[in-house]
């Protein structure tokens, strides 16, 4: 009877299993295949072997979108962790209206989308826009922002850093777990509110900040929606997702852009094995 | 000794008042961006395009949002978009819940690989599986339709499962000993138990679902070609072409409605957004 009941698990899990096969299983399969052939839709799909994945390192293409979106990464990364890390500090103290302030700054992580890019691309508009307008306040000539291929990076930092905020909760979270005689202890001992940031609450905010370092580096590399609404002068805002997108569905070269997507997969998964490999050197683990 | 006291109560007063300070600013600047979308959407033509920028409308005219709405029917988008939502939430929430439970209460041969299988998926990027995903869609005839978008929520989906069976895991399991013993079906053990205990992260899941819909560009971008199943997302990324040029002022009506129903949502559900974390320590 018990053996039996243990066994109907299976049919929870049943539906699943299915997804797993056809959802994820069947078309990793298939576009293993699909990568090498030169299938646009239309013709018959030509089996042509490494080609696409030969092509593509020697387009220019393909190496600037990955240059821009691997630039972005190594600068936004550390500063969104960075950011959000500060607010999460600030906003963990219980002073009254500490919620409300949570709240604003949490907002990104569900006020998101193509309106919120829509309004930044108004708001760095180099003439009209808000920035630039307050910038002007100050005497400041305020540069091209999107229309300017140096300062597209800048004008996407921007945005990252406003957007920090909605990574908040996972910090939160962490920062209630860090026992309170710690810092009575580093109090006794006459640590400053900076000293006992700095040797208490980051060494102990290490796992998490291991966590967010992960899925920042993955988000980054999977940009889309801004960069899709945002574009930027001289191809600077031509993200690794929009050039793989615009492979796909605009120029419609299947096999090339699913040779894109693998490329892809295997880079975010040597950084996330290369991130997990200096885990050693600067997680605290317990 | 006296002094010292003094001296430390008024050195909590600055820090509360540094506190605030910080706090108010890092918010205004949050807040800034809307503020700025909002005053944008009520100005005349003449006055968006002004140096210096003007803070607030002179004049407020409402005729950047009768001009957005000829521009697309962004009400109907949004019932677009929650046609997608709802069987896709139904889904994504009830199928994942069944999944949960599965794992987290019964012992049946693999379980434990199906759930390393499971946490391994959820480290695969979609973008590998989009392109021969659609192409089989495109070939079953159901491009340019809800269907992609919404069936498969109906396998679960890998974060929801983890999360909720890490909260599955917290009920004791002297709760459903009892009916058990009195013979409960399994499924009624999960509908009269685990279901109702389950609720507040049900909420959440639900929410983060819906968000993630409501969002959602890529997805809705590849399989969605009329513009009668447009959703917002859609409508909000054509806009400019559609009208040739970027006008501003309706834009930012446009965008202003696509994000009413987000914000009155954030802050009526807020506690289910900002609690969730603590349940599982993951965001879907």
């Amino acid at each position: 009877m018990k053996k039996k009941r243990q066994r109907a698990g299976f049919y929870f899990v049943l539906p699943w299993l299915i997804g797993l096969c056809v959802f994820t299983a069947l078309p990793m399969v298939a576009a293993v295949y699909i990568s090498m052939t030169d299938w646009d839709i239309v013709g018959n799909a030509d089996f042509v072997g490494l080609k696409n994945y030969i092509t593509l390192f020697s387009t220019a293409e393909f190496v600037r979108s990955l240059w821009v979106t691997v630039r972005y990464a190594v600068i936004a990364v550390p500063l969104i962790i960075a950011t959000s890390m500060t607010i999460a500090v600030l906003v963990s103290k219980n002073y009254r209206g500490a919620g409300v302030f949570r709240v604003i700054y949490y907002m990104p992580a569900i006020v998101s989308g193509v309106a919120v890019a829509i309004v930044f691309k108004w708001i760095l508009d180099p003439s009209y826009g808000l920035l630039n307008g307050i910038l002007s306040f100050f005497h400041i000539q305020g540069p091209d922002w999107l229309y300017d291929p140096n300062w597209v990076l800048p004008s996407y930092l921007i945005m990252a850093v406003w957007g920090a905020g909605g990574g908040l909760l996972t910090y939160l979270a962490a920062l209630k777990d860090i026992p309170e005689e710690l810092y009575g202890a580093a109090m006794i001992d006459g640590a400053g509110t900076f000293q006992k940031v700095w040797y208490i609450t980051v060494p102990l905010m290490t796992p998490i900040i291991f966590y967010n370092l992960v899925l920042g580096i993955i988000g980054a590399f999977r940009k889309f929606t801004d960069a899709y609404v945002l574009g930027g002068a001289g191809k600077e805002g031509n993200f690794y997702m929009v050039y793989l997108y615009e492979e796909a569905f605009a120029h419609y070269r299947m096999g090339y852009a699913t040779a894109l997507a693998w490329v892809l997969f295997a880079i975010i998964l040597l950084l996330t094995f290369v991130v997990n490999w200096t885990k050693k050197y600067w997680v605290y683990s317990e | 000794m006296k002094k010292r006291r003094n001296f430390e109560i008024n050195f909590s007063i600055v820090r509360r008042v540094m506190w605030y300070v910080i706090s108010i600013a890092g918010s205004c600047i949050m807040l800034l961006p809307f503020l700025w979308m909002v005053s944008t959407s009520f100005k005349m033509e003449n006055e968006i395009f002004t140096v210096p920028i003007s803070w607030l409308p002179q004049q407020i005219t409402f005729q950047n949002y009768t001009r957005a709405l000829e521009v697309v029917p962004i009400f109907t988008c949004m019932l677009n978009t929650v046609i997608i939502a709802v069987p896709k939430i139904l889904g994504e929430v009830f199928v994942s819940a069944l999944v949960a439970f599965g794992f987290a209460r019964f012992e049946f041969k693999g379980r434990n690989a199906m759930f390393m299988i499971m946490l391994a998926t959820m480290m695969l990027p979609y973008e590998v599986t989009m392109i021969p995903t659609f192409m089989a869609w495109s070939a079953l005839g159901f491009a340019d339709s809800y269907v992609p978008l919404t069936l498969p929520a109906f396998c679960g989906s890998a974060s929801y499962i983890f999360f909720l069976k890490m909260y599955f895991e917290t009920v004791p399991r002297d709760y459903e000993e009892a009916a058990w013993i009195d013979g409960a079906s399994n499924l009624r053990v999960f509908r009269m138990v685990f279901l109702p205990l389950a609720k507040p992260a049900l909420i959440t899941i639900c929410l983060w679902s819906f968000m993630g819909t409501w969002n959602d560009l890529l997805g809705q971008l590849i399989y969605i070609d009329s513009q009668s199943k447009y959703t917002v997302q859609l409508a909000l990324a054509s806009f400019s072409s559609m009208t040739g040029e970027t006008l501003w002022g309706p834009l930012m009506a446009a965008s202003f409605m696509a994000l009413i129903p987000v914000i009155v949502l954030l802050l009526y559900a807020q506690k289910y957004f900002m609690e969730g974390v603590k349940m599982g320590g993951i965001k879907g």
